[in-house]
Order: structure tokens, then sequence, then C-alpha cells
């Protein structure tokens, strides 16, 4: 805990940063799942699940967000989440096409409806937001390395 | 009409900004404003006169709504875009890191 | 229907080998080189089975989601798509085979092969899509990759190179997403062929014109055309070699003019003012792109500026317009694409061996590394049109449509530039492979064995090129394509009605 308050900001971002990143989180992973019924879709959700680990980044120091979600890690949800994409892509030749809804669509406005898309969406939400991250990790690091030198 | 012309003007303020500035975080920034100028294009083409937004609810129905096409189509360009500025910025902080300086006048050792 | 399920593989395949790759490269040591070729190698296949499917069954249109056609994203294979994906996976394989021992010196294979697989992924997608804007994205994939690509090896030089390629081919890329919102505000639609026929429907206008010199732009830029050429000498000659050789081998084509003949023959159809100025640029490029080479001493930079000059005589013969003329632009594609990445593998290699680039610093290499050597000097001939090597076919060919179109002048032009190429590939063998050995070279190695056998293999490619005018091969593989390109806009009924 003490090593905590070394680095990144004041005590009222910190406070403040404890508070809200849960549901930044949590609201990132809505706009994921609710994207084939509203507004959003897996590219503004991963940005916004993104956004809470760079809100972490920026409150607590880079050594804190890498504790809960390393850059290994980072890149590895980024490469699954985009060959779980291309595998819904290829299961959709079980009927015959290539990225064929395969899957019964349901009822309108359901959060269980659409087909494939809700799992789109996911894959797409996993690799934006890992992938976003991994960025600003590697714009951080790059950063510091040059500071490093000085 | 008087908007789409705007945002040709706003295009080539991005490109001017890309061919007369020396710092490369301008040219950056001039890339930055040139997309988003035919990003905007993009949207405003797709308007309708009185249009609305184009999304579905269970209890309305929409008589009137713009083109939905191209705001999907603006955003997978974003999405390009994000990837693009992310790329040269890493490429500029290299740049920086090996040359010391941000001035592309001072950036020519490829010549011929 | 039994075989189109092989016409979304070329961008799955490829996509699942790069994310493979990223995923597992790092765990495994050889991993990235096996799986990178294999995915390759599987490419390679599939477009020789396009080539039978075609020839088979003429053109297939492959709805992608089973989405009917304006509506969904459709992919088309046809004579045009099938030569360009055999050209790209071709050099690509004998590429990714050289990358497994020249990559060695750099750190992160893995990191190499999903760039290049990505690369390749924009780069079959671009050419298999029927669809406008689903090109544009597969445009940027490739360009993107290209990008971080040229940059791979973060010294000073490459970095310069990159920002500048980046730069300039990001502009290029707004100008044609500026023309294809034109286009769709003007026809409310995104498919090529529907497109194509409504374009036909409402007749010329001004912002057609508009939407046609924003093309000329921004695919010139992509292709290297003359007044757009300025990034690429410096981009192709500081990338690792490979890079250079996909570059100028096979990138600038399916992304500068495959979609040029793509867009100008097929969508928006070809006008005599649009076929001459493109004969002009292509000219232009022909002849400023070799008068520039012959005074560079840098190896790959006069490689880079050949490329310039070869795509001239690509674009000269597609512009012409007539049935032998685009057949010769066609034929001259794939050879270049065939020597030119040869080329670039050969200066690799020289490199790879002494470090060097400079034609003054090297001299009398031929007894050192004989295959290297070997393979230079057939590429060299072909490139300068000597007669049985595949570079005289194909320059013979556009300069006898040239004759036969009545454009003497730019027939002469042609023959100029081949004179003045023939003159810069002697000072390249001279200086760098014969002569004297100089003593500090005495300790030179051959290069490994992967990279022998990529180079001879491209090499008797080569030898072997103008073997594709014979009838049998002509018809299946380059009248399917040409028949194309001169089918014009009829292009949508084809792809409409079937």
């Amino acid at each position: 805990m003490s090593k905590e308050h070394e680095q990144g900001m004041s005590v009222i971002v910190k406070t403040v940063t404890r508070l809200t990143v849960g549901m930044i989180f949590l609201y990132g992973v809505y706009i994921v799942l609710h994207g084939h019924i509203s507004p959003g879709g897996g590219f503004a959700g991963g940005v916004i699940i993104a956004l809470s680990f760079i809100h972490l980044m920026l409150a607590y120091g880079k050594d804190v967000a890498l504790r809960k979600l390393s850059k290994k890690t980072a890149s590895f949800f980024e490469s699954t989440g985009a060959l779980l994409f291309l595998a819904i892509g290829l299961l959709g030749f079980s009927g015959g096409y290539f990225f064929l809804n395969f899957i019964p669509k349901g009822e309108a406005f359901r959060l269980f409806s659409a087909g494939t898309i809700p799992l789109c969406n996911i894959a797409i939400g996993l690799k934006v937001g890992a992938g976003l991250f991994a960025i600003f990790v590697a714009l951080a690091m790059l950063k510091l390395e040059k500071g490093e030198k000085k | 009409m008087i908007i789409y012309f705007l945002c040709l003007v706003l295009f080539c303020i991005g490109l001017y900004c890309i061919l007369r500035k020396r710092n490369i975080i301008k040219i950056i920034v001039g890339i930055i404003i040139a997309e988003y100028a035919v990003n905007l294009l993009f949207i405003l083409v797709a308007y309708r006169k009185n249009g609305r937004s184009p999304i579905l609810s269970p209890d309305t129905e929409i008589i009137n709504m713009v083109d939905p096409l191209p705001q999907a189509l603006v955003l997978t360009s974003i999405v390009i875009g994000l990837a693009v500025t992310s790329l040269l910025v890493v490429i500029a902080m290299r740049i920086y890191e090996k040359y010391g300086t941000f001035d592309i006048t001072k950036i020519r050792e490829l010549k011929g | 229907m039994e075989m189109s399920w092989i016409v979304p593989l070329f961008v799955g395949i490829s996509l699942l080998g790069a994310f493979l790759v990223s995923l597992l490269g790092r765990k495994i040591k050889l991993l990235p080189d096996i799986l990178g070729n294999l995915t390759v190698l599987a490419l390679l296949c599939l477009s020789v089975l396009a080539v039978y499917v075609v020839a088979d069954k003429g053109v297939v249109v492959y709805n992608v989601g089973n989405w009917r056609i304006p509506l969904g994203i459709t992919l088309v294979l046809d004579g045009l798509t099938s030569f360009m994906l055999v050209t790209v996976n071709l050099v690509a394989f004998f590429i990714a085979l050289y990358a497994v021992n020249y990559m060695k010196k750099f750190t992160s294979k893995d990191k190499f092969y999903t760039l290049f697989l990505l690369m390749l992924a924009g780069m079959n997608g671009v050419i298999i899509t029927g669809d406008i804007f689903n090109l544009f994205v597969f445009l940027e994939i490739a360009s993107v990759a290209s990008y971080a690509l040229v940059a791979f090896g973060t010294e000073r030089h490459e970095l310069e190179a990159a920002f500048k390629y980046a730069v300039m081919s990001t502009v290029g890329s707004l100008f044609i997403l500026l023309g294809i919102v034109f286009l769709y505000s003007y026809t409310s639609t995104l498919n090529m062929a529907d497109m194509a026929s409504i374009l036909a429907d409402k007749g010329a206008s001004n912002l057609v014109l508009m939407v046609s010199a924003l093309f000329l732009m921004g695919f010139g830029l992509k292709a290297a055309l003359v007044p757009f050429h300025a990034w690429l000498p410096d981009a192709h000659s500081s990338a690792p070699a490979p890079i250079s050789a996909m570059l100028s081998g096979v990138l600038i084509k399916s992304l500068g003019v495959y979609t040029l003949c793509r867009l100008f023959y097929n969508v928006i159809g070809i006008s005599s003012s649009l076929s001459s100025i493109l004969m002009v640029l292509g000219t232009l490029s022909m002849v400023i792109g070799v008068f520039l080479a012959i005074g560079q001493w840098d190896l790959k930079r006069l490689l880079a500026y050949h490329s310039i000059s070869q795509i001239g005589y690509v674009i000269l013969g597609i512009g012409l317009g007539t049935p032998l003329g685009i057949a010769g632009g066609l034929f001259h594609l794939f050879n270049h694409s065939v020597f030119k990445s040869l080329l670039f593998l050969n200066s690799g290699a020289v490199e790879y061996a002494t470090g060097t680039r400079d034609l003054k610093r090297m001299g009398g290499l031929a007894q050192k590394m004989p295959v290297t050597s070997a393979t230079a000097l057939t590429a060299s001939m072909s490139i300068a049109g000597i007669p049985p090597f595949s570079g005289f076919w194909s320059k013979l060919i556009i300069i006898i449509a040239a004759v036969q179109a009545n454009r003497y002048g730019y027939a002469l032009w042609a023959v100029i530039a081949s004179i003045l190429t023939l003159a810069s590939f002697m000072k390249v063998m001279k200086y760098a492979f014969f002569g004297q050995l100089k003593e500090k070279w005495s300790q030179v190695k051959e290069v490994p064995l992967c990279m022998k056998i990529s180079m001879s293999m491209l090499a008797l490619i080569c030898l072997g090129g103008g073997l594709l005018f014979l009838p049998a091969v002509k018809e299946v593989f380059l009248d399917k394509a040409v028949r194309v390109l001169l089918e014009g806009t009829r292009y949508s009924q084809v792809i409409l009605g079937g």
C-alpha cells in the first residue's frame, strides 16, 4: 500500500479514481454487451474499457496499472480477440457462407438476440480494449526509456 | 451547399499543414485535420432534410431518418485513423530519440 | 457453388496465420518461421486452384454472410483477380522463405511475420473484394502494416523513410476516401458492379471527372507514378531486404496498378482522355525513373528508382487500351514482380554477406558468392530486356502494341528507357560482381541455404517467364485477365447477372 502512494498524482485524484474506475469498466462492458440493440458496440465499449485501465495508470503510475493488466496479457487478449472474431467468421461456413449469421436471431431488442453479432462485439471489444491499452503502454514506456537515458 | 464547401476548406487546411509545416507533430496534426474533414463530409453527405438519427427502439417508429451506412463507414475510417495516428506518433517519438529534433529540415539524411 | 468457398479463404487464412504467430510466436522459437511459411504456401496453392476455378467456371461471385448483392460485401474471383493473386502469393512465398535466414539478425521474428502476413491479407483483400469501401479498408491494412515494416529496424534512416512514406501514403489514402465519398453521394451504393451500372445510366458528369482526378492522385501515390514518386526511393531502399522486395515487387502493384485498372476500366469506364493521361504518366515515370537510377551508387536505391521506371512500362501498356497493350502491361507486371523482388533479395544477400550497399565498395563478389551473382545476372538481363529472359518479351509486346496503336513517340521512349536500363544494370554487374575481388572481401561467404533456394527458384521463373506467352498457358492465365479489362463497364452485368 505504501508503494502505491509514491508514484502518480495526488490523494484526491487517487481516491476519485478508486471510486470511479470500476464503474467505467462496467460501463464499457455494458456498451459492448448491448452493442446490437443500442448505439455503441465493440469498438466504443472497447475504448471505454481501455480508458479505465489508462485512467488507473495516469492516477497511480504504471506499476499499479501493469499489475492489473500486464503488457503480455494485453497482447494475449488482443490476439485472442482477433482470432475469436475470425473464428466466428469461419464458423459461418457451417451454414455455407463466410460470416453467415448462423445462430437463430431471436426476438429483436432482447439481450440474447441477433445471432452472432453480440459474440462479434465481444471479440472486437477484447481486441480494441487490449490493443488501445497496449498502444498507450508502448507510448508511455518509450518515453520512460528516454527519460532514464538522460 | 456552403457546408460541403467548408468541409473542403478544412481539408485544404489539413493539406496546407502537412505540406508547409516543419515540425513533425504539426504534420501529424495536419493529417488528423484532413482526415476528420473527410469524415465530416461523409456524414454530411448522408444527411437528409429534417432527418433524425437512425436508431431503432421498441416503441417508436422512425419515418424520416438519415442514411445510416456512412455512419458505420466513418466509424471504420476513424479506427483506421487511430491506427495510423498512433503509428505515426510512435515513429515521431523514435525519430526524436535518434535525431534529437522534430524539425524535418534537419532530418534529411536520405537524398538522391 | 461447390468451389466458391475458396474465395474468402485468401483473407481468412492470412489473418489466421498472422494472429496465431502473434499469439504463440514468442513462446515457441521456430514457430514463426514454420507457421509463416506454411500460411503463404497454403495461399499459393489456393491461388493456383483459383486459376483453375476461373478457367473452369468463369467468374465466381461470393456474397459474404449470404447478403444480397448491393447490400453485403461481395467478393469477386475473375480472370484479373486470379492473375494478381498468383503473382502476389508466388512472390510472397519465396520472400517468406528468404526471410527465414535473413531476418535472424533482427530480434523479433514473430512481429515480422505478423506484420508480413497482415500486409499479405491486405493485398489479397484489395485484389479479391468487389466492394469499394472494403477495398479502402484492405488498402489501409496493407499500408499500415507496410509503414511499420519499413520502420522495422528502428534506425535513423529507416525511421526517416517510414515517416515520409507514412505521411505521403496517408495523404494518398485520404484522396481515395474523398473520391469514395463523392462516388457514394452520386450513386448511393458501395458495390463496384452496382456502382458501374448506375454510373453508366447516369452518364458523364463533372463529379465523376473530379473523382477520376482524386483516384488518379491517390492510387498514383500508392503506385509511385512520377509526380507522386518522392517517397518510394527512400522507403524501398531503407526497409529490410525481404520487405523491399515485397514493397517493390507486389505492394505498389496490388495497391496502385491493380486498383487503378479495376476502377478506371471496370467501374468508371475508361475514356480516351483518361487513357492518354495514363500513357503520359507511364512514359514520364519510365523515363524519369531510369534517368534518376543511372546516377545512383547505392544498390537498393538504384533498384528502387528502376521500380518507378518499370511501373511506367506497366501503366503505358495498360493505358494503351488495346488487347495487346493490356496483355503486355499485365505480362510485364508479372515479370517485374519476379525479377525486381529477386534483385532486391540479391541486394539483401550482398548486404548480409558484406554489410554494405555501396557499389563503389563492392567488387569481384562473383568469385565468393556464385549463386547470388548468377541469379543477379539472370534478373539483370531480364529487367534490361535481353532476349531469352522474361523481361524482353513483355517489353517487346508493349512496344509492338504502341507501334500498332500508332503511338510511335511512346514506343521510342520505351526503347530508350530500355537501353538506359541495360546501361545501368551493366554498371551494377561490373561494380558489384565482376572485376577484381577486393582484399577485404576475401573472407566473404555465400549466404545460407533458404536464401539460396529462394533466389534460385525466382531466377528459374525469370528464365521461363517467356513461356507464359505460350498459347496454352496464355489462354488460362493472361487472356482471362486481359478480357476482364477489355470488357470495361460490362463488368457490372457479369457480376450482377450471375
